[in-house]
């Protein structure tokens, strides 16, 4: 194989930051808005018919959006073989918890109408809350601590170990800057939740989802301000010290970094990646107003542009960075040392190249065969054709 | 043997992926029939195959539901569990499972909801359209997770990096195109295909024997039988193939399979009946059939097949050899390019054998300073415990030959005898529901039982692969696991038995309302049935 020397090893690692980024926020922003309406499923919806109107908004679509999560695992496996090794086994139990909750989801949306048992219906819409709510947090909480780096060290052999007991290895995972993560990720997705119920149910839905939601859309912006300083004061960053290459071996143990400075240096180094940020921002005030006005469409696509310039804002300032150690900063993977190998990296751009684009115009059709508000009426005369 | 944090995840992921792959069959298998009497529907726009789709559709969703939600688990626990075979050969395995998303799964998740929701929505055409796109997913699917377990059976088109200490690709064609991945593939989803057409005849024939939806049931039979009879024929032909490869790539897991423990003059016979023992190293009581294994394994009357003891003989000298390569890597990892150019070359000769050495793992931390009895435990350690694969084939070959005879015999009954099907066969029919799910755990127990002590053979020991987790923490995820699928399989089992005593939900003559409303409804004219049925 020749033909992947015609990219660099360099720009294939960068083109994959980015790739694994877009797929991470097309998670976010499509499977985000149907965990966020499965969080707000008690608070927005009181009667069976009502539960039925706001879960049927997402019945045909959660499925296609939950790909986009597992994807986004295949492509850290594939792109990335150190960071799925050392996170999915180093959050070990944090990581079942999401697991637990992305197994009861599928099943809760599928069975949960198939029996008129009252308490039937009612497990499984608590089962549909946990199976939003607790994923949406937990993904803030480990992004929390990311960007603090946690403890793991590797051996000469690259066997990767995290340390700790398992309690201390879980439960220093639930620190104070990290729940607020959680509870800042939270927000975000019940924002973009809200901001979906709008645009697809009316009526009493509707409106507790806007009351509701633009709290939200408060909550995440007020919380990504705060989070920002707090991280800008109360956390060092870390930094790559002394020569690297950019196209070696991807050795972690061949770089020397340390921990120190801050994490916002990266603003001064490259200034235009404030935009992000910027974006995020914007993104969730205007989500808010649109969400008090009635905004059907721009609500939306105004919640879409604060999830993505928050989630970007992470990665950019992290840059190159992707999973830093507390304990032997020396282990950190980032960009340049954490990769797959050059012929592995282009042909699973060349598949991306091919099929992303495919995926993105089907998932469009089926968007648009679904075009519509899910009304009551709809859901009381199709006993058995919908959730 | 003594059971520590090795044994405990392999129970964790032998627990979770047998019980995804209760599921996944059907799913492959359902997907395809669904679509095959969706088009015949199409194709004659007769109602009873609208109901029949709408039917078989309805029990494919409660299936379809728990293979994917369990299907999550089988792609995190090669991080969260084995963390250091995630390492070492992710740079190859992560690829095709990533493909899988972006090729199969997303097609196949994204239509499954259009399929439910868009009977109203969609024009005939464009829902058959849709429902193939479904199973043509759910098959892919499978491809692409086959490539990948293909690659842990025969690691071809891949090299050990001593630079960045895993094994990288080095031949993307290799590991595509590898034989034993697309013989696998091939058995895998005609065993889906039985899978479903065991289903299908075994409820349908529940329904004729109560003399319910006499009219769906005996068409679902016909379908059921032709579509059986073919894939019943594929998995055990394909079977074969796959002992075929199974001859140049895992001779040992071919061996215990056949409870071959020496070197037989070729062509070897095959061992029918026996009792394995792993001591004394001889199958008591063994019936033989002679020629047989030599002609399926070599396709030839004078190719030797080895024996387990000559097998082991043969490990015994890629320990050695792994050993060499073991002591270069300790200098190449510590000088990197500053290696002596005479180490690299004693590496590049050895690294094949790299694999061999670290079964050495298990007894030191130094592999290449291993005493001669470490060397004689590990080159043991390569032979799998014989007697539940000896034994698993027969049951899974057996039930193979089982399925063949039942599809011929209905197939007859349904072309030639005017679909008149005595009740003692549809009796045999609705008993005989539970063997293909038997027959595929079988299969599947003996292609990762048979691979032991590797987790991909020849190159990463079982041992060496999984996570630096404590017992504590397995156990609670195992516990965790096992209660959350114990629910799950009491629910799912509970639906799809209200479902299937419930029948259709439409009887023909509504079902062929809803056509003539759908027609108005797609030519423009809302609403244009005053006294719609409400309920489709």
């Amino acid at each position: 194989m020749i033909l992947n020397e015609l990219i660099s090893y360099e720009t294939l690692r960068l083109v994959w930051w980015v790739l694994v980024g877009v797929l991470l926020i097309g998670f976010a922003l499509t499977d985000g808005f149907d965990m966020g309406v499965g969080a707000l499923l008690p608070f927005v919806a009181k009667t069976d018919t009502e539960r039925r109107v706001a879960i049927n908004t997402v019945g045909p679509v959660w499925e296609g959006n939950q790909v986009w999560f597992i994807l986004g695992g295949g492509a850290i496996f594939a792109a990335w073989p150190p960071l799925y090794a050392v996170s999915f086994s180093g959050f070990y139990l944090a990581m079942w918890l999401v697991l637990a909750a992305l197994i009861v989801r599928p099943v809760a949306f599928k069975y949960r109408s198939k029996r008129d048992d009252k308490r039937w219906r009612a497990a499984w819409d608590w089962a549909l809350f946990a199976g939003g709510a607790v994923p949406a947090t937990i993904f803030g909480v480990a992004v929390g601590n990311v960007l603090q780096g946690v403890p793991f060290h590797f051996t000469d052999d690259l066997h990767a170990i995290y340390e700790g007991v398992w309690y201390v290895k879980f439960f220093s995972l639930l620190n104070p800057f990290a729940l607020c993560a959680g509870l800042l990720s939270l927000s975000m997705l019940v924002m973009h939740g809200a901001a979906w119920l709008t645009l697809k149910a009316e009526g009493p839905v509707q409106i507790r989802a806007r009351r509701i939601g633009s709290v939200a859309a408060l909550l995440a912006v007020c919380g990504y301000l705060g989070l920002g300083l707090w991280l800008a004061y109360g956390f060092d960053g870390y930094q790559i010290v002394g020569d690297f290459v950019t196209d070696g071996p991807s050795n972690p143990l061949h770089f020397e970094v340390a921990k120190g400075g801050s994490w916002m240096e990266a603003y001064a180094l490259r200034p235009w990646i404030a935009l992000a940020p910027v974006l995020g921002v914007v993104g969730g005030v205007l989500a808010f107003a649109g969400l008090r006005a009635g905004r059907e469409v721009t609500t939306l696509l105004a919640s879409k542009l604060a999830i993505f310039g928050m989630i970007a804002s992470i990665g950019l300032t992290m840059f190159p960075f992707i999973l830093p150690s507390s304990s032997d900063p020396r282990s950190s993977l980032t960009v340049w040392n954490a990769s797959s190998s050059h012929l592995t990296l282009f042909i699973m751009l060349v598949v991306t190249a091919i099929f992303l684009p495919l995926i993105l115009m089907y998932t469009a059709w089926v968007y648009k065969v679904l075009w519509g508000k899910v009304t009551e009426a709809d859901v009381s005369e199709n006993s058995h054709g919908l959730y | 043997m003594e059971f520590g944090i090795v044994e405990l995840s392999r129970l964790q992921f032998a627990t979770t992926a047998m019980f995804h792959f209760l599921f996944v069959p059907l799913t492959i298998g359902l997907s395809i029939i669904v679509a095959i009497m969706e088009t015949v529907y199409v194709m004659t726009n007769r109602p009873i195959w609208r109901q029949m789709t709408k039917f078989w559709g309805a029990l494919f969703g409660i299936n379809f539901a728990i293979g994917v939600a369990t299907g999550i688990t089988m792609e995190f626990q090669f991080g969260m569990n084995w963390s250091y075979y995630s390492q070492y050969v992710g740079d190859i395995f992560g690829a095709p499972l990533a493909i899988e998303g972006l090729m199969a799964f997303f097609l196949e998740a994204t239509f499954v909801g259009l399929f439910f929701f868009g009977w109203d929505k969609l024009s005939k055409t464009q829902h058959l359209v849709v429902a193939w796109l479904v199973a043509i997913g759910s098959n892919f699917s499978a491809l692409w997770i086959l490539i990948a377990n293909g690659w842990m059976q025969d690691p071809v088109g891949a090299a050990f990096n001593p630079m960045t200490m895993r094994m990288e690709m080095t031949d993307f064609w290799a590991v595509l195109f590898n034989e034993v991945a697309q013989a696998k593939f091939v058995h895998t989803v005609s065993a889906g295909y039985v899978t479903a057409s065991v289903f299908v005849l075994g409820v349908s024939a529940w329904y004729l024997l109560r003399d319910r939806h006499v009219e769906l049931a005996r068409r679902s039979i016909a379908v059921a039988a032709a579509f059986g009879l073919a894939s019943a024929f594929s998995v055990v032909l394909l079977g074969d193939e796959s002992g075929y490869n199974a001859t140049h790539s895992q001779k040992m897991k071919l061996a215990a399979i056949e409870g071959m423990w020496h070197t037989e003059p070729a062509p070897a016979a095959i061992t029918a009946f026996g009792f394995p023992d792993q001591e004394a190293r001889e199958t008591h009581y063994a019936i033989h059939i002679p020629y047989v294994m030599g002609l399926i394994g070599t396709r030839s009357l004078t190719t030797e097949i080895p024996g387990i003891s000559e097998l082991v003989e043969q490990a015994e000298v890629r320990i050695r050899s792994g050993m060499i390569a073991y002591e270069a890597l300790l200098t190449l990892r510590a000088e990197r390019d500053a290696t002596p150019q005479l180490v690299k070359d004693t590496f590049e000769l050895h690294s094949a054998d790299l694999g061999f050495a670290l079964l050495l793992r298990k007894y030191t931390d130094m592999p290449h300073l291993a005493t001669e009895t470490q060397i004689k435990q590990a080159a043991n350690d390569t032979v799998p415990t014989v007697w539940p694969l000896f034994w698993a084939f027969r049951i899974m070959a057996g039930l193979g030959f089982l399925f063949i005879g039942t599809m011929l015999y209905f197939f007859y009954r349904a072309s030639f005898k005017r679909m008149n099907f005595p009740r003692p066969a549809l009796h045999m029919a609705v008993w005989m529901i539970p063997a293909p799910w038997i027959a595929a755990e079988m299969g599947w127990f003996v292609a990762e039982f048979g691979r032991q002590p590797w987790t991909v053979d020849g190159v990463l020991p079982t041992a060496l692969s999984v996570s630096a987790l404590s017992m504590t923490e397995v156990a609670i995820t195992l516990a965790g696991f096992v209660i959350f699928y114990s629910i799950l399989f009491v629910v799912e089992m509970g639906l799809m038995l209200k479902y299937i005593r419930k029948g259709p939900f439409l009887e023909v003559a509504e079902t062929e309302a809803w056509m003539v409303r759908h027609e108005l409804r797609l030519a423009g004219r809302k609403n244009a049935d005053p006294i719609a049925v409400a309920g489709e």
